[in-house]
């Protein structure tokens, strides 16, 4: 029998176990659209279609599993570029589905024509153009294979409107089989025995973890290699969630706003044991000085990350979890204790560094401190609610001050740093998991760029809490320009602002307000127990600044740790 | 010495799929990340679904490490083999349009027939010529023959082939092993 593409289309994302996918349909894609409303796949209906990439990408980060859009040609793909560029620096696995104009009209500068292909090539894992629908299962099995293995990322795949009203026999592939696309799993066994040498010798280790550990779903052997070799674990931005917060070899995120005492623990180390991490220059700051001294082992399922900003010693391509295996196999067997002294010391000089100087912030009795919100919400929630952010001081924030316990539970924009991102990704997780707690800790800043969203959350009752840090500023901008361009804030006041609770009214939702520090854990416990989407305008002290910091091109030692006080300012220029 | 090692040129051999817009993702890779590409050339290889591409490249070796890495990374690409410090021959095919008025007919011939180069086109005013040769050769003849004014020229940049009775793909194999043991373990596939 002979079907549509459309119904191919949606047979194939059945095959695939997708139930759920985050579009807005248009002119291209009215077919597919058709097919899907007797489809029991559920497509939450975004507001605009760059939210549809962030859901789908929320979704995965929650879930594991690949998210999925659909949207139409021309500005409806247009829009989903910032979503696609987003996943393909964080390494997210998403498939986005394009509609494209009646293939005799592709070039022609046909009514929304816009070739996606070619401008998302450089944002993308792999990019297709369906020009035959004997090509369009084919090409559905492979999008989703490439996106989910390897190196996990985006996969954008175009469907020209005459392709999905042609028919042809539907036969869906069991196996993929690319001749110029096998990822490297297992990881070399000398390179790992020796990995496992360099640790036993190590004085000063610290395992460094990013991303790659949750994608890879590698977070219990980690730990098991954590708790073997007594080695601290500091996360990035992305691996936080890989490890968890609160044990005590935790050290949290290193780099530019990584506690002072991590960044220290990694200049002094003598041995790096990077799994899963790329060294960002967020991460690395001025490249000479991070970690002078130590020996660098990295584990990547991705060679071209491997000596790209650093000269790698010991490089293990592979699968993190496959890897950390056979290196725990290894130091498990290994007779030689000699390290545990070493390692005793080591951990002591931490302890000392911990205590001299910790993340920490001046309380306020009058004015709410952003940290304070967001360390309430981790108390109140235990770490174990979903937590999406926005891009700038309420995501360092939130890095800084909640205690993640498990991965998958921190959705962040983190290579890209799109603004935005953090409501709608919210809602991605929050339809993968109706029950859970889902929390977009976000800025006034970052909020408004995907406000309309709130129609979404309300139409289909997605629970997300959304908490403003309400600074009523562009505020990590306004940061730099208190710390480096003398107090001159150009462009960064939002002070003309919607009403947060009026707002969220107006669409339907819950809205709440907290002006004073003792308001915080109340109206928190209030959200927290509201079964259905709710706004908490936060107003928070729209000075405060994110403590410590790296200074653009400064080793990461070389940290602020609290802004220059304004007397020695003021001395400075009596002198 | 540094200075040395940046321009140091590299021949880089690509085995791709033969789909449209491979060339595309190549050439987008190379702006994309900066890297710098003085010659690509393409064309079919005997199986028809794939091309193979000669592209010349200028780096230290930390920038060609991650040339021949983010290649590789691209789905559509099959092999990568860096010819340089091997035993390999190239060649490039030039056409040039010179002056020939009658005064000088007979040198430019002359020249010609040094470089074993072919009059492929002939009017009372000039003659197309035909070269083949490395790089230093076709630099040759298009410095000699400037003198009596070329209107026109077409050069096809460099095509490159290993010496030895070994295919690309055998070669590739060899090296991985090779590689694997030293440096970069798992470097392909």
């Amino acid at each position: 029998m002979k079907l549509t593409g459309a119904k191919i289309f949606v047979e194939s994302l059945l095959r695939e176990g997708v139930n759920v996918i985050f579009g807005l349909p248009g002119g291209a894609v009215l077919s597919i659209y058709d097919t899907l409303y007797d489809s029991s796949i559920k497509h939450i209906l975004v507001r605009h279609e760059q939210a549809a990439a962030h859901a789908a990408d929320g979704y995965a980060r929650a879930t594991g599993k690949v998210g999925v859009s659909l949207v139409t040609s021309g500005p409806g793909a247009t829009n989903t570029v910032t979503g696609v560029a987003s996943a393909y620096m964080d390494s997210i696995p998403i498939v986005v589905f394009t509609g494209q104009v009646p293939t005799p009209l592709i070039g022609n500068d046909a009514f929304q024509e816009a070739d996606i292909v070619g401008m998302t090539r450089p944002c993308t894992k792999h990019s297709y153009l369906v020009k035959d629908i004997r090509d369009l299962a084919r090409t559905i099995k492979e999008a989703f294979h490439i996106a989910s293995t390897g190196r996990p990322g985006p996969v954008l795949v175009d469907l020209p409107k005459d392709v999905i009203l042609s028919e042809t026999v539907f036969h869906y592939p069991d196996k993929v089989s690319l001749r110029s696309y096998n990822p490297t799993y297992e990881g070399h066994t000398g390179q790992i025995n020796k990995a496992a040498k360099a640790i036993l010798k190590a004085k000063r280790p610290i395992i460094y973890v990013g991303g790659g550990v949750i994608r890879s779903g590698a977070s219990a052997e980690l730990l098991e290699l954590a708790e073997l070799t007594k080695i601290p674990v500091t996360t990035t931005l992305m691996g936080l969630g890989a490890f968890p917060g609160q044990h005590p070899l935790s050290l949290g995120m290193l780099g530019m706003h990584g506690a002072w005492y991590t960044n220290t623990a990694v200049t002094h180390s003598d041995l790096i044991i990077a799994v899963g991490a790329r060294f960002d220059d967020r991460v690395t700051g001025k490249i000479d000085e991070f970690a002078p001294e130590a020996l660098i082992i990295h584990i990547d399922i991705d060679p071209s990350a491997i000596s790209k900003n650093v000269q790698v010693d010991i490089p293990i391509v592979g699968d993190a979890k496959n890897v950390l295996i056979k290196l725990n196999q290894e130091l498990a067997e290994a007779t030689d204790q000699t390290w545990k002294e070493a390692r005793e010391h080591w951990l002591r000089q931490i302890k000392v560094w911990k205590e001299k100087h910790p993340l920490r912030y001046d309380w306020d009795n009058n004015v709410i401190k952003p940290q304070y919100v967001v360390e309430e919400i981790s108390r109140l929630t235990n770490g174990e609610a979903i937590i999406a952010t926005g891009v700038g001081q309420n995501q360092m924030w939130t890095a800084q001050f909640y205690h993640f316990k498990r991965p998958g539970t921190f959705l962040t924009s983190g290579g890209l740093g799109a603004m935005g991102y953090g409501f709608p990704a919210a809602m991605g997780a929050q339809a993968a998991f109706p029950d859970k707690l889902v929390i977009d800790i976000d800025g006034d800043g970052s909020f408004q760029m995907m406000v309309q969203e709130l129609a979404t959350v309300v139409e289909y009752n997605l629970p997300v809490k959304v908490a403003i840090l309400n600074n009523q500023h562009l505020g990590m901008v306004r940061q730099w320009q208190e710390l480096f361009f003398k107090e001159r804030y150009s462009q960064v006041n939002l002070s003309v602002s919607p009403d947060y609770v009026k707002l969220a009214e107006a669409y339907g939702a819950v809205g709440l307000r907290a002006t004073r520090p003792e308001e915080v854990t109340p109206v928190l416990m209030e959200a927290f127990s509201t079964p259905r989407p709710v706004v908490i305008d936060f107003q928070v002290d729209p000075m405060e600044c994110v403590f410590p910091m790296v200074p653009a091109g400064a080793g990461i030692k070389d940290m602020l740790l609290e802004k220059p006080k304004k007397e020695e300012k003021k001395l400075k220029a009596v002198k | 010495m540094a200075n040395e090692a940046e321009n140091q040129n590299h021949t880089i051999a690509v085995l791709v799929e033969n789909k449209f817009g491979v060339l595309a993702r190549i050439a987008g890779l190379f702006s994309g990340r900066g890297f710098n590409i003085d010659s690509l050339s393409v064309g079919e290889t005997l199986d028809p679904t794939i091309s193979r591409m000669t592209i010349v490249t200028k780096g230290d070796a930390a920038i060609i490490e991650q040339v021949i890495k983010q290649l590789h990374k691209l789905i559509d690409v099959i092999k990568v083999i860096d010819l340089t410090g091997e035993d390999y021959v190239d060649r490039e095919l030039v056409l040039l349009k010179v002056n020939a008025e009658p005064a000088v007919r007979a040198e430019v011939l002359r020249i010609a027939d040094i470089f074993r180069a072919k009059v492929v086109d002939v009017t009372p005013t000039t003659y197309t010529l035909e070269a083949t040769g490395d790089q230093k050769k076709i630099e040759a003849i298009i410095e000699l023959l400037k003198p009596y004014g070329i209107q026109e020229l077409v050069r096809t940049g460099k095509v490159a082939i290993a010496r030895g009775s070994k295919a690309i793909r055998k070669r590739d194999e060899e090296k991985i092993r090779g590689v694997r043991e030293q440096k970069v373990v798992g470097f392909y596939d």
